[in-house]
């Protein structure tokens, strides 16, 4: 007996397809509940790697989702506001021959990605995470850039 | 190595929420090839930690799992990747050593070596010239 008839799964599949669907549409991706959580590799490729920024009272983070990464190579600055990430994320050991491999999924090679950041940030004291092949950089908000509480005077 | 999907044993138990929450999976990309020894599959799970990730060979299913322990940081700019659990069966050929199956989980990345049986072994044959 191969499968029990699993309704979610199924459901999830078609979920997929109707990503594929519309995956061209021309709208950024994440302004769709139903595409956010699309990660293939295909996308991945074309924009790697993919990034999460976020912010609360004191930083800034962006997160870059990049398994396998060759850490050696990997090259954060910030410069005005424009943060860099480089690297290199290496193929399989050794060089595999073309025709050794069964499936090859997985992107390999150089990349370079650029974003604005949103506020002002203190460079100095940026900090970088590898961690379970996500990068985490945490960059903290510059002084100026800071919420600032306001006391009201009753006269 | 035939892609097989068939549903995960937790994905059955009567709770409706939790057999929701398992569903919604991705798909991880994987690199599989052939070497001497054997076949090398990796399969890329970021955000995976070592104690959420889990392989089982089950009547010549590979089944790779991961669940993953990202949670989004602070208020988001910027969205372009959501993490849940990771999802992926594979038919292995008859001729991999099941008892043999070894693997490593390292930066995201998950390797597994699944070596050939002996008798699927290439084997040289002397030729003798008179």
């Amino acid at each position: 007996m191969r499968t029990a008839w699993d309704l979610f799964r199924d459901m999830e599949d078609l979920r997929r397809e109707m990503d594929r669907a519309f995956r061209n549409f021309g709208l950024p991706r994440w302004t769709s509940p139903i595409t956010r959580f699309a990660f293939l590799p295909g996308e991945a490729a074309r924009v790697y790697p993919l990034l999460n920024v976020s912010e609360d009272e004191h930083n800034i983070y962006v997160e870059a989702l990049a398994p396998g990464l060759d850490t050696a190579s990997l090259k954060i600055s910030v410069v005005q506001g424009q943060l860099s990430i480089s690297g290199e994320k290496p193929g399989l050991n050794g060089g595999v021959p073309r025709e050794a491999y069964h499936r090859n999924e997985r992107a390999a090679g150089r990349f370079v990605r650029e974003i604005t950041l949103p506020v002002e940030v203190d460079q100095e004291k940026a900090t970088a995470e590898y961690k379970n092949g996500i990068l985490l950089v945490t960059l903290p908000k510059s002084e100026a850039a800071k919420p600032r509480q306001i006391t009201v005077k009753v006269g | 190595m035939t892609e097989t999907t068939i549903p995960a044993k937790s994905a059955q138990k009567g709770d409706l929420a939790t057999t929701r929450e398992e569903s919604r999976y991705l798909v991880p990309a994987v690199d599989i090839y052939e070497n001497e020894e054997g076949l090398v599959v990796a399969a890329d799970l970021p955000g995976v930690d070592k104690d959420g990730v889990s392989v089982h060979v089950e009547n010549g299913i590979l089944t790779i799992q991961g669940k993953s322990a990202w949670k989004p940081l602070g208020t988001a700019f910027l969205e372009e990747f959501g993490l849940m659990g990771y999802f992926r069966q594979f038919e292995l050929p008859g001729e991999v050593d099941q008892g043999k199956i070894g693997g490593e989980f390292k930066n995201g990345v998950l390797t597994i070596r699944l070596p050939k049986a002996e008798k699927a072994k290439p084997v040289s044959i002397q030729v003798k010239a008179n």
